[in-house]
């Protein structure tokens, strides 16, 4: 029988095979051959992109580099988002690999963040994870760590460390048996649809008399639409990792397993393709 | 944890018993009169009826309680009638017990009483002394008090035969009448109280107990006579008093308190080994003189008491040479009675609402405890339409009624009445269906006196019943929508049921209760208790382990989905580069390193693990030792995917354990390291663990080809074999087969190659494994989160007393000068006093005081002394005029609790066990499994399947004498060794009839008595007492018992035959060896299929004692093809031949099983 911690290594070794293409109308000195790689779903895309850059550095002058970004079928790809939910959210459903197009022009300011450097990663990072256990523990948890600790989390994630990661992050999954669960459950909803980037509430794992959440529940206070009526067809997907788990499942036990390095559940709610 | 009872009475008399797994109050059905009280202890409760007479139930189990009778018929022969059963007139009788001096026909053999059945009709026992007799089991004399022989001879002029017929105890769970009679006639007055215990006083006869009892005249009778074989006992004795007892309170041990008329208490005092009823009382006064003790209640080294108003006194300075204690605490609290039960835990009533408390927090170092808590759960009676509602309405009505949601919810519910939802029962019908339930009149009438208005605590247990069955429910019951229509209808269910008269008996009041033979401690999980915890415990249940939720299809979707996923977006692309290349991690500590030259001793070294990945992904790493020699800095290092096998090492002073690599297995010198502190140890261990782990690929439960195996101290290891095991003809060289630990702690070790695993523990509990991983250090990622549970071991740690006779003082602790210590170790050469001797390492806890130890071989006298000429030599257990020196041996209990993927087989506790090799193709065959309880029955398993480890039952197999040694081989083979040494063969065991037919006597060899027997494929090999192997020649399928015993060779001290017939032993005395004590294993060569019996020896490499890290002890019982007494070169290979043929011919169903001996 497989145990829950299959779960969190086969979230946590998640990877998804992309072909990084330059934009066509990129200057270069001979033709840039596309570039593979096993992208891990838990990082960041600038973090993970460095051999790209090598690669295409190589084809390129000095002068027409400015700061690397991405898009995929013309959306910018937000490198502050976990790839795996780039992923789900925008290419769910299209064939593999994945194929995004690296820009080196243009930096679309509006939609996206600069990134300098993985300390701005970093930073973006901890500030989540920090952000999730004040939903969960009234931040108490992460402010009981050293500083070293925090550092241990984000080398676990920087440089692919399993355990090095869930060494420390387990403290964070940790919550007092007798309230059943965290306090609040840090999750965000993203929506292709939608004006807005996210949905993000306050949503306990217990309901006041005592039953546990699932993710249905959830849904159906935050994003009803979400939500199959009885007589019609999906009209969406809910998506987290690639997978669409049951509406039943408690959402304790996803925020447990299923969430990003950054402690968040990221649900991606996508239209159902239509075949 | 196995499960036990807590059991109790209400007032109106009904007896209901709780399991420590239920959740609920199980009314006893067939007690047909209203109790008074009840005493229980595990194998059995006793109690006293509303006639006033004492009632036993004794809980039945799969061994049952047989005793054998016995008689002797005698002959003498003459020449006119040859043999016959005229005998002269200075003869014994023609029937007669063993010693001849009493008059034993057949016919005077009558069941003690009516719960008593014969078995079978009497039979002639043919077995004498191990050797089969002739047909008619006769044994023959010169005349009568004599010796007799199984052979006439020309001389034998008398003979006799032993006549055996056995009886069974068959009122098991039932309530069995014990008629009141004293020795001389029936009692003059009924009884009032009654209190068992005492199981602790002594071993002898197995199975004791006291029973004390309390008349209504204020007398108090001691029951003679109870054991095992005995349940009911024989007699009551009047004990004499100092005034009139009202109750009388006995404990496990020597502690026996009563309360007299006036209130003040009286202690029993004198109460040993031979004497359980005691010698003479000594008062005590109340704890508050204005209100005397009404109640008492005592367990191992506590008392309680209760006065006239209702307070609780806890008895300080309680200990086994001071049963008097010295001075009366006062506890919170108020209850009418209190009752101490197994581990010293306390049980009360409490006086406001006659409610089951439980005293939490009560440990060895806080007796008295800390808090009272409520048992809070249903009456079967209870459960009654909802049991029948849907899930999804249960589950949502508690959630309605916990917490402070009470009346105020009930309210608002009840105008909503016809639930839009068809619930399942209607509330009309369902309380018309409870009310017949509740058919006892008694109840019909006190019942409505009894409901008060809404909010009474009787909600509470509203409350709980709802929540519990959410709880069993789980979250198949957790259903959005659904659920706020469908608790309306349970609730309106509810509030119906309150409006009628007869359903209103919500709130048991409780009269009684009895722990004793319940065995919870405080760390027990018990889902016994109040609303809010069982909701919470629930939740965390479903949310943590998923238990009950594992076959959810929630998370069987999760699962599938990923490795979907995993397939979708990797198993094409795997040739792509990975984004994050992989750096070195590096984990620095400090420890001391045995240092590897002379002179050895500890230094203090810096330690660092690197840990990287691999050229092929894989991760790697590199152990370094950074030390200081000659001022200069040097390091040692070694290669994680070199590492053997990592090891705890016992030590009472340092955390210690060692690291082995095939290089350093080769040297015998592997790198020892001692941490600070335990905590710094397990966790150096649990990551160096997951890191030799990861850098060999294995990662989650063993495999069902698993080499197991235990180390000498009780560590479970796992070796998964390799595919380059069976390799040709290179194959990876034995040394470097990797072992890595699995939690918990276990004395021998069973498995067959379908992954199916049993376990015993030195304490004799069995354990099955679960499939999980992990346990004991291994925490976190190394463990798995389910099939990991509490695994506990106890065992003895023994010192002798030893004392030299001189002719002024007699025995003395004045030895001669080149005599041993006064206080040592069985050899005598280390010195072991009773305050020096410390628990084997940090782990174990003493549980219990210094003990004198009867059990001890050679027998002892009454205060345990043995008896010889001189120290190193055989001891006896009395004194002769040549005896000069004297022992006795002292035994202490220590306690092991860690965890690991083993759950208990409840109840019978094993000595041996033993699987199958091969079998079971599908997963629901049943597996057959033999083993000998620890009492010596001999059981079969029913019911072990892949599925279903553990299997079902036990069915015992009857045996006329104790049986030592079991072996199942292929073809179902079954032999075992008699504690008399014969040796015997099970017939006709078959997939059909898994237990057999009938038991064949195998004569043992001339003289000798056989002490261990073990079966391969088709050879049968056995050890005697004295060392020598013995090949049992003929066998075939036709004449399976064979027909000789063919000697093969001595100092053998054990034997394991492998599935394909490969023979191992550990030896003794080899040629060569430096240790006559540990052993050396031995490889048989040239084992063909027409030369069974093999050649010669292969000589292994014997081991040299006390260098503990070097010797991993494992040993094998039955099939076991791997021994592991040394890490030595030579031995893996031998151990790499057996390895191979097993892989190259068995390609499955091949069986590895291996079990371990302790050398001390």
């Amino acid at each position: 029988m497989a145990d829950d911690k299959d779960v969190l290594r086969d979230v946590w070794f998640g990877r998804i095979p992309t072909c990084f293409t330059l934009y066509q109308d990129e200057i270069t000195e001979r033709e840039a051959e596309p570039f593979y790689l096993l992208l891990p779903r838990m990082s960041y895309l600038t973090l993970v992109t460095d051999k790209v850059k090598k690669h295409f550095l190589k084809v390129m002058k000095a002068e027409d580099i400015e700061e690397m970004w991405f898009d995929f079928e013309g959306t910018s790809l937000k490198w502050h988002y976990p790839i795996g939910l780039l992923f789900d959210l925008h290419a769910s459903n299209t064939a593999l690999p994945w194929s995004i197009t690296v820009h080196f022009k243009n930096f679309p300011k509006c939609d996206l963040l600069h990134c300098p450097s993985n300390s701005v990663i970093e930073a973006h990072f901890m500030s989540s994870i920090k952000e999730a256990d004040a939903l969960k523990h009234k931040s108490q948890v992460i402010n009981d760590m050293q500083k070293k600790d925090h550092k241990q989390l984000w080398m676990g994630l920087q440089n692919d460390k399993f355990d090095q990661f869930w060494a420390m992050n387990r403290k964070l999954m940790e919550y007092p048996t007798e309230e059943g669960g965290f306090r609040y459950i840090p999750f965000r909803i993203y929506l292709t649809m939608s004006d807005r980037p996210f949905i993000q509430k306050l949503f306990r794992p217990i309901s006041p008399d005592g039953h546990t959440h699932t993710l249905g529940d959830l849904l159906k206070e935050v994003y009803p639409v979400a939500i199959p009526n009885d007589d019609e067809s999906k009209r969406y997907q809910v998506v987290i990792h690639g997978i669409e788990p049951l509406l039943e499942t408690p959402l304790q036990w996803l925020s447990e397993h299923l969430s990003h390095p950054d402690n968040f559940l990221h649900i991606s709610v996508i239209p159902a393709p239509s075949d | 944890m196995p499960v036990s009872l807590l059991w109790a009475v209400d007032v109106y008399g009904r007896v209901y018993s709780l399991s420590t797994r239920g959740q609920q109050w199980e009314q006893c059905r067939d007690a047909v009169l209203e109790f008074k009280r009840v005493t229980a202890v595990q194998q059995c409760c006793w109690g006293i009826a509303c006639d006033h007479h004492i009632y036993l139930n004794v809980h039945s189990s799969d061994v049952p309680i047989r005793y054998q009778e016995e008689t002797f018929e005698n002959q003498r022969w003459n020449p006119m009638d040859n043999f016959s059963d005229r005998l002269l007139p200075s003869d014994r009788w023609q029937w007669s017990n063993i010693t001849g001096l009493e008059h034993q026909p057949l016919d005077s053999f009558f069941l003690p009483s009516t719960n008593w059945e014969w078995e079978g009709d009497w039979y002639i026992d043919e077995n004498f002394g191990g050797e089969p007799t002739e047909k008619e089991g006769w044994t023959y004399a010169i005349d009568f008090p004599a010796t007799y022989t199984k052979d006439k001879k020309w001389n034998s002029c008398v003979r006799r035969r032993r006549w055996i017929r056995y009886r069974r105890y068959k009122a098991t769970d039932n309530w069995a009448t014990i008629p009141s009679e004293g020795r001389s006639g029936p009692l003059p007055d009924p009884f009032n109280d009654i209190s068992c215990g005492g199981w602790e006083i002594s071993e002898e006869p197995r199975g004791r107990l006291s029973l004390w009892a309390v008349s209504l005249q204020g007398k108090v009778w001691f029951r003679e006579g109870i054991h095992h074989h005995s349940p009911e006992g024989d007699g009551w004795e009047e004990v004499s008093l100092p005034g009139e007892v009202v109750q009388i309170s006995c404990g496990p041990g020597d502690l026996v308190w009563a309360v007299l008329w006036e209130g003040q208490l009286i202690v029993r005092e004198g109460i040993t080994r031979d004497c359980p009823r005691g010698s003479s009382w000594v008062v005590v006064d109340s704890p508050n003189p204005e209100a005397g003790a009404i109640h008492v209640a005592v367990g191992d080294n506590v008392v309680w008491a209760v006065t006239k108003d209702n307070k609780v006194w806890y008895r300080r300075g309680i200990n086994s040479y001071n049963p008097r204690g010295s001075g009366w605490i006062g506890m919170i609290g108020e209850m009418v009675m209190i009752n101490v039960g197994l581990n010293d835990q306390v049980w009360g009533i409490s006086c406001e609402d006659r409610a089951v408390y439980f005293r939490q927090g009560v440990t060895s170092n806080e007796l008295s405890g800390k808090a009272w808590k409520a048992v809070n759960v249903p009456r079967d009676g209870d459960i009654r339409s909802h049991s029948s509602a849907s899930s999804s309405s249960l589950h949502s009505a508690g959630c309605f009624f916990s917490g402070e949601v009470r009346a105020q919810s009930v309210m608002r519910a009840c105008p909503s009445s016809p639930p839009p939802d068809p619930p399942p029962v209607d509330p009309d019908e369902a309380s018309l269906r409870e009310a017949d339930a509740k058919s006892p009149p008694l109840a019909l009438v006190l019942s409505p006196s009894l409901s008060g208005g809404p909010g009474d605590p009787q909600w509470s247990n509203v409350d709980l019943e709802e929540t519990q069955t959410h709880l069993a429910v789980g979250p198949a019951g957790v259903r959005g929508d659904a659920a706020d229509t469908c608790s309306l209808s349970s609730v309106a269910t509810y509030t119906l049921c309150q409006e009628e008269p007869y359903g209103a008996d919500e709130h048991p009041l409780w009269a009684w209760v009895s722990g004793g033979g319940c065995g919870v401690d405080c760390h027990s999980q018990l889902n016994w208790f109040n609303s809010a915890t069982a909701l919470s415990s629930s939740v965390q249940s479903m949310s943590l382990s998923i238990s009950p939720a594992q076959t959810a299809a929630w998370r069987k979707q999760i699962f599938e989905q990923l490795s979907e996923r995993s397939k979708r977006e990797m198993d094409n692309f795997k040739h792509y580069e990975q984004a994050i290349e992989q750096s070195v991690w590096v984990k620095k500590g400090a420890m001391q390193w045995w240092r590897d030259w002379k002179p050895h001793k500890w230094v203090d070294v810096r330690f660092a693990l690197e840990q990287f990945s691999g050229p092929e992904g894989n991760q790697d790493g590199i152990l370094f030792l950074y030390y200081n020699f000659n001022e200069e800095k040097k390091y040692l290092h070694a290669f994680i995917n070199e590492v053997t096998i990592l090891v705890p090492v016992l030590n009472d002073s340092k955390h210690t354990f060692a690291v082995y690599t095939a290089e350093r297995t080769k040297q015998r010198w592997p790198i020892r390291l001692a941490a600070a502190t335990e905590l710094e140890m397990h966790d150096w261990l649990a990551l160096l663990s997951v890191s030799c782990c990861d850098s060999r690929g294995i990662q989650g439960p063993p495999s069902k080809q698993a080499l197991w195996s235990v180390t000498c101290k009780g560590d479970v290891f796992v070796c998964e074999p390799s595919p380059s095991l069976e390799a040709c003809p290179y194959p990876t060289p034995c040394d470097q087969m990797f072992w890595h630990q699995v939690g918990g702690h276990l004395r021998l070790v069973e498995c067959n190659s379908l992954g199916v695993v049993w376990g015993v523990g030195y304490d004799h509990t069995v354990w099955v494994y679960t499939g999980g991983y992990g346990g004991g250090f291994l925490q976190g990622l190394a463990s798995s989160t389910d099939n990991i549970y509490t695994q506990t071991d106890v065992k003895c740690v023994y010192i002798y007393e030893n004392q030299r006779w001189n002719p002024v003082t007699g025995y003395t602790n004045r030895g001669l000068p080149t005599d041993r210590y006064m206080w040592s170790d069985a050899t005598g050469l280390q010195e072991c006093t009773k305050a020096n001797t410390k628990p084997p390492s940090p782990h174990w806890t003493w549980v219990a005081d210094w003990a004198i130890d009867y059990g001890i071989s050679g027998g002892t006298d009454r205060e345990g002394w043995q008896y010889a000429a001189d120290f190193p030599t055989s001891y006896h257990g009395h004194k002769t005029l040549k005896d000069f020196v004297r022992r006795r041996r002292w035994a202490r209990k220590c306690k092991l609790t860690t965890t690991g993927p083993w759950q208990e087989v409840p109840p019978i506790p094993l000595s041996d066990v033993t699987i199958i090799p091969c079998g079971a193709q599908s997963i629901v065959e049943p597996i057959p499994l033999w083993a000998i309880s620890n009492k010596g029955d001999v059981l079969c398993r029913l019911g072990v399947t892949l599925l279903t480890p553990a299997g079902t039952s036990w069915l015992h197999v009857g045996t006329d004498q104790p049986f030592k040694s079991i072996s199942i081989g292929g073809a179902n083979q079954v032999w075992a060794i008699a504690r008399d040494g014969s040796a015997f063969y099970r017939g006709s065991v078959t997939a059909q009839s898994p237990s057999g037919d009938c038991w064949y006597h195998i004569p043992s060899p001339v003289r000798q008595k056989l002490q261990q027997v073990s079966v391969g494929r088709t050879s049968v090999y056995t050890v005697d007492q004295h060392g020598n192997l013995w090949f049992r020649q003929g066998l075939t399928p036709s004449c399976p018992q064979g027909s000789s015993w063919e000697h093969i060779s001595n100092n053998v001290r054990k034997v394991s035959v492998g599935p394909l017939d490969q023979v191992w032993i550990i030896a003794d005395k080899v040629q060569g060896s430096h240790s006559l004590s540990c052993g050396t294993v031995c490889h048989r060569l040239g084992v063909q299929p027409m030369e069974p019996k093999g050649q010669s020896w292969d000589y292994g490499i014997g081991v040299r004692p006390l260098t503990l890290p070097l010797t991993l002890t494992h040993q094998p019982i039955a099939h076991g093809a791997f021994t592991v007494i040394c890490l030595s070169p030579e031995w893996f290979v031998s151990v790499m031949a057996t390895v191979k043929s097993l892989y190259v011919h068995v390609p499955r169903g091949t069986v590895f099983s291996i079990a371990f001996l302790c050398y001390s």
